[in-house]
């Protein structure tokens, strides 16, 4: 048997309290995609970052092509061989390709030789690798796709063997992230090593060799992708056994809640994000919009939420809504029946600085049953509500007292769907509703959805993850580019179909 | 208004831009590099203090200046302790730096001098001296071009002719060698500049290093060149101009230039027409005039002439994400 | 999990912090040939040795409260204000306009009116910069620092051009009518048969100081409007989500901001001068920076923070009289303790931090051997 390309031994690391590696050990064999594979924070990217030197592990050694390696730095993992791609690109916007690829690389102190080197070295990359780009855009010019063979291209100019891909596919619609696997696939023909970290089944299955599975900072087990099966995958993820489909009943639509006509979003720097879209969501049914992230979903949540303008018509029950002035935010939305459970909630939904009590009021702390008198807010209500919304919610620790930024992901998700569920809305504005939450938290919420579409609300459901839409939705609608690419039933459409539909090609049913 | 008049405000125009451009220079380097610096005007105060004390002391300018430096440089030190180690507050740091300058300069030049927190005149070798530039004798003579170079190009001191030189070194060292391809990197999301193998807090102490040395060489021209000796809060809020200057400049070093002879000349124009009737507008108020930089900042940053975008990690100190 | 127990974050911090600045104030002291053990015990007697002291400490105090709270009120909203000296100097106009031109007939009316007077022009020269901040973000600490000095230049006019009286020599308006001068502390405890120094200037603006704290803390931590400035002082994002006008709390939370600073000239204009000079201020705008920083931002905070730097002032000031320390040795302290309990916060906290985490991790491994 040859020596691994990468070897850990006994990797620990804690983040103050939090202990999110223990004791990992793991071999990659050179040539070879390794895939790793686990919930949210179970310690994937962390362990990765450490092999990259981007955080120093408090313990254990790294050994790379049967070499013990001391990687205190990212220059040092460089040095190594190691390239990595983080699930958040660390480009600097503002400059172009080139500078991009050739930062921390120069080949001397004046720019001028190791740009000029640079921009062949890229050419022949591309020729090789199907990696085109044009080496003279600005990065806040070119699409995330791109960005992503940027990074690429980066680890492969500084001569990457070994190559970390965090999360790649988040970003990518599915003929992108097909894109990417034959880029990969390549580099692995070249001899080179990678690894994949995802929290996705299906791509594990689709292209490594070997995996390893994570969870709560424990390396649970390495298996050979053939000799193993996605439910098996699962219930090492978790623990448990683990459903992997929402049971529901079919839906039944009434009244229309809400309908959108002809609805535009122009953005700060005057560009268009919603393109003239028209839609509606009725009485009882989920409405789920599928995109890859970026493609206007997030303007339209916040349209309807009222904190981004937008010109055109929105009904809620027949009666119009205002888009401008005043009149047009949170406050009023929440007034007429909506609520927002929104896509990011450590920026949006929950104020992190805040103790639980005062979150759960976060966006109906005006309402009269929070009110001492007209002067002073009411605290010992809020809290009295803070703890029946807890329990009812199942949320731990059930202390309102804690501040949010202490709480679990799914546990802060649970905090700000029980606030928003609880008020007991006409229509239910829902934006990834799983980011970033453990599978108990996702069954959970998930069931907390299917449950208030059965009592004849309106849901709209946002969601990149493709898995998410199918399994909840009763109707979807597909955005690409600020437009409503065309809308589905569940049942008669396929993953491949909207995909195509995702990427903004029509095919047979335009 | 005839020639020599403005020729004469041509001058001083040049003579009061100096310490506004340097410091403006100094400013850009640390904020390109992300580090917000609202302490120029305390490390200006502090090498004025230290320059002209030493220079008093040893005779020498030159050891004047380079006490000047170091004194910034000190400040600067402090600034990225706070700012770079430990995550500060820039701005909060940046205050205390001007406070601590303010309290500093005046409790030492009492204890040394006793003379009310001033340092003596100094005079001779202990100033930098006005430089007649060659062929001045040639040239003269001929009409116009004559009397602009010697009045207005030849005669200022050695750092007025640093500072305007700096203006293309700065250029050229941002936008065309290594270390500002990094440099800028780093003000603009340093998580690129640290996963590409470079180490932050080195680049943003030398951003802060170059600019407590630039910062220093502005503060001993005004006690050394620009007057005789250090007075207390001599500085009178040029830090800030520079600043604004700055901001106006977008971070640029040539517009920067441009902007610092802007407000050089408000204030060599409020200095030539005190208490008479300006040319075509009448009697202005003393007041307004020392006013208008102030004002005319406002009004820039109001974004009615543009909007600047600062560096996109300006301000946040830098930490490696969870 | 909270990384250390809230009393360490409340006390310990700051308590720390402040020794810091005190000991290296202790080292400038000693560089400049003087012996800082006789300087603070000179400062200490200097500053609450006597009633006459006390009355000194008390009436800088009450200037510091004002503006300590209207940093502080700014810091909640994310708003850093550096523009308390220019908000206060307007505050001081705006008393000496209401001193001057209104004929009142009683004290306590006159400071209802002065009070109401130097908070509205105290809040208008905080309203440009918050507008410009909200509106076209344009950075409040430049545009409040340029405030300052606009300020300054704006009333050395009027003061020097308008509102010198005819023939007088130093730029100062008249002396306010008697019926403005406000009761000194010397009256108010006499009143209840307590002795108090005649000559010291604190007087009744320390109760609306006292009654500004309890003011500033139900507004923060008891109404809508404090949880809205809270919330857009954390989450500037989540505000909006939540329906919450950023241009509407910077507006408010900067007004209310100017209008603490203004008002401290109820105590400096009218209680102590008893008419506008130039320069009234001294310094005391920014004084609220350190006072809000080491108090917080909580008025208890505050209300100490601002006791203690009342106690450096005056004791700096006796320090200046009797030995070779000149004032500017506050400055100075002033300086380190924001650096300290500002800037250099995380020196201090993250040994502190990892300290406790030790001190549990200690204790759970005692648990679990158990």
């Amino acid at each position: 048997m040859s020596t691994p390309a990468i070897e850990l031994k006994g990797i620990s690391k804690a983040f103050g309290p939090v202990q999110a590696n223990k004791d990992i050990s793991i071999r990659v064999m050179p040539g070879t995609i390794h895939g790793i594979i686990g919930e949210n924070g179970a310690g994937k990217s962390t362990l990765m970052s450490i092999l990259y030197g981007f955080y120093k592990a408090d313990a254990g050694e790294i050994w790379i092509n049967g070499k013990k390696t001391e990687i205190p730095d990212s220059q040092h993992a460089i040095r190594a061989g190691i390239g990595m791609v983080f699930q958040h690109f660390k480009l600097v916007e503002n400059f172009t390709v080139l500078e991009n690829v050739v930062l921390g690389a120069e080949d001397g102190a004046l720019l001028r030789p190791t740009l000029a080197r640079a921009r062949a070295q890229l050419k022949k990359l591309a020729e090789e690798y199907e990696l085109n780009v044009d080496p003279d855009a600005l990065i806040e010019d070119i699409g995330v796709g791109m960005q992503q063979r940027v990074e690429i291209l980066k680890s492969l100019y500084r001569q990457a063997d070994i190559l970390i891909l965090d999360e790649p596919t988040g970003v990518l619609t599915p003929a992108e992230a097909d894109h990417l696997f034959r880029i990969l696939e390549s580099l692995k023909r070249e001899g080179k090593t990678i690894i994949l970290i995802t929290h996705k089944l299906r791509e594990i299955m689709e292209i490594t060799d070997t995996v390893s599975v994570m969870r709560r900072g424990e390396m649970t087990a390495t298996v050979r992708t053939a000799d193993t099966s996605p439910p098996e995958l699962a219930e090492l993820m978790v623990g448990r056994k683990v459903l992997l489909r929402v049971e529901k009943a079919p839906a039944r639509p009434g009244d229309k809640v809400l309908e959108v006509r002809n609805l535009s979003v122009t953005d700060d720097k005057g560009v268009k994000r919603i393109k003239d879209i028209s839609f509606e969501v009725r009485a009882g049914e989920i409405l789920g919009i599928a995109g890859v992230a970026g493609n206007g979903q997030s303007e339209l949540l916040e349209a309807l939420g009222g904190y981004q303008s937008a010109t055109g018509t929105i009904l809620v029950n027949g009666q119009p809504i205002d888009l401008t002035g005043s009149k047009s935010d949170g406050r009023t939305r929440r007034d007429r029946g909506i609520a927002h459970v929104p896509e990011d909630r450590q920026r949006e939904g929950l104020i992190m600085d805040f103790q639980a009590w005062e979150n759960v009021a976060f966006g109906y702390h005006h309402r009269p049953e929070y009110q001492k008198n007209r002067f002073l807010m009411d605290h010992a209500a809020m809290k009295a509500d803070c703890e029946r919304k807890m329990e009812r919610f199942d949320v731990r620790p059930p202390n309102p007292m804690l501040l949010a930024k202490s709480f679990s992901g799914g546990n802060q998700q649970k905090l700000v769907v029980a606030r928003e569920i609880e008020r007991n809305p006409d229509l239910l504005l829902v934006g990834q509703p799983t980011r970033g939450v453990d599978i108990g938290a996702i069954e959970f919420i998930h069931q907390q959805l299917v449950a208030l579409r059965d009592q004849g609300k309106a849901i709209l459901l946002v969601s990149v993850e493709l898995d998410e839409i199918l399994s909840l939705s009763d109707r979807i609608a597909v955005m690409f580019d600020g437009q409503i690419m065309g809308e589905r039933m569940p049942a008669e459409t396929t993953a491949k179909e909207l995909g195509l539909l995702m990427a903004g090609i029509r095919g047979e049913a335009a | 208004m005839d020639l020599m008049t403005f020729l004469q405000l041509g001058d001083s125009t040049f003579r009061l831009s100096t310490p506004l451009l340097l410091a403006c220079l100094a400013g850009l380097f640390s904020e390109r590099a992300g580090i917000f610096d609202i302490g120029l005007e305390g490390k200006m105060l502090a090498a004025a203090f230290f320059s002209g004390a030493i220079a008093f002391v040893s005779g020498s300018v030159w050891l004047g200046l380079l006490a000047g430096i170091g004194a910034s440089l000190a400040l600067s030190l402090v600034h990225g302790l706070a700012s770079i180690t430990f995550r500060g507050n820039q701005l909060i740091s940046g205050v205390a730096i001007n406070f601590l300058a303010a309290g500093l300069t005046v409790v030492v030049a009492q204890d040394w001098f006793g003379q009310g927190g001033r340092t003596p005149q100094l005079a001779g070798a202990a100033r930098f001296q006005n430089i007649t530039l060659p062929f001045t004798e040639q040239i003269g003579h001929v009409p116009f071009l004559g009397p602009v170079y010697v009045e207005l190009i030849s005669g200022h001191t050695f750092i007025v002719y640093l500072a305007a030189l700096c203006v293309p070194a700065a250029w050229w060292l941002l936008f065309r060698t290594r270390f500002g391809l990094r440099l800028r990197a780093v003000g603009e999301n340093p998580a690129a500049v640290d996963t590409a193998g470079i180490s932050v807090v080195r680049l943003r102490f030398v951003a802060v290093g170059i600019c407590g040395v630039l910062c220093g060489i502005a503060g001993a021209y005004l006690a050394t060149a620009l007057q005789a000796g250090f007075i207390k809060d001599m500085t009178a809020g040029r830090g800030f101009i520079a600043l604004a200057a700055l901001i106006f400049a977008k971070w640029k070093p040539v517009p920067a230039m441009l902007a610092c002879l802007l407000f050089g000349f408000l204030e060599a124009a409020s200095i030539r027409f005190q208490g008479q009737p300006w040319p075509g507008i009448g009697r202005v108020p003393v007041q307004f005039m020392q006013a208008l930089p102030y004002v005319l900042t406002v009004i820039l940053l109001a974004g009615f002439i543009g909007r600047a975008v600062a560096p996109k990690a300006s301000g946040l100190p830098y930490t490696k994400e969870r | 999990m909270q990384k250390m127990p809230a009393w360490a974050d409340v006390v310990l911090i700051p308590l720390i912090s402040l020794l810091l600045a005190a000991i290296l104030s202790g080292l400038v002291i000693l560089a400049i040939g003087e012996n800082p053990w006789e300087a603070l015990k000179l400062m200490i007697s200097g500053s609450v040795g006597s009633s006459y002291a006390w009355g000194y400490t008390l009436y800088y105090a009450t200037n510091f409260i004002f503006t300590g709270l209207a940093v502080a009120i700014a810091f909640h909203s994310r708003m850093f204000n550096i523009g308390g000296e220019g908000q206060a100097m307007l505050g001081g106009l705006g008393v000496a306009y209401v001193c001057l031109f209104i004929p009142w007939p009683h004290w306590s009316l006159a400071l209802i009116g002065a009070t109401a007077a130097s908070a509205l022009f105290g809040a208008a020269w905080a309203a440009l910069p918050a507008y410009l901040q909200a509106r076209r973000g344009s950075h409040i600490v430049i545009t409040t620092i340029m405030f300052n000095f606009i300020a300054a230049a704006f009333l050395n006019y009027l003061l020097v051009n308008v509102l010198k009286p005819m023939g007088a020599m130093d730029p100062a308006t008249a002396k306010f009518p008697a019926p403005t001068h406000l009761p000194s502390l010397h009256d108010i405890l006499g009143a209840f048969g307590i002795p108090f120094s005649k000559a010291a200037p604190a007087n009744v603006a320390l109760l609306v100081a006292i009654l500004a704290c309890v003011g500033v803390w139900l507004l923060v931590w008891r109404t809508r409007l404090g949880y809205e400035i809270r919330a857009f002082g954390h989450s500037e994002s989540a505000a909006k989500y939540a329906g919450i006008s950023p241009t509407r709390i910077i507006m408010l939370s900067m007004l209310i901001s100017g209008g603490l600073a203004g008002m401290m000239a109820i105590n400096n204009v009218m209680g102590e001068a008893e008419r506008l000079v130039l320069n009234s201020t001294e310094g005391a705008g920014f004084i609220g920076i350190a006072v809000a920083l080491m108090g917080r931002s909580h008025p208890l905070g505050v209300f100490l923070a601002a006791i203690l730097f009342g106690i450096l002032y005056q004791g700096g000031a006796e320090l200046a009289l009797w030995t070779n320390i000149p004032r500017e040795m506050i400055v100075v302290i002033q300086a380190l303790v924001i650096l300290f309990t500002g800037a250099l916060d995380n020196m201090v906290r993250m040994p502190l931090e990892k300290l406790f985490l030790a001190i549990r991790r200690g204790q759970s491994a005692t648990t679990a051997g158990e």
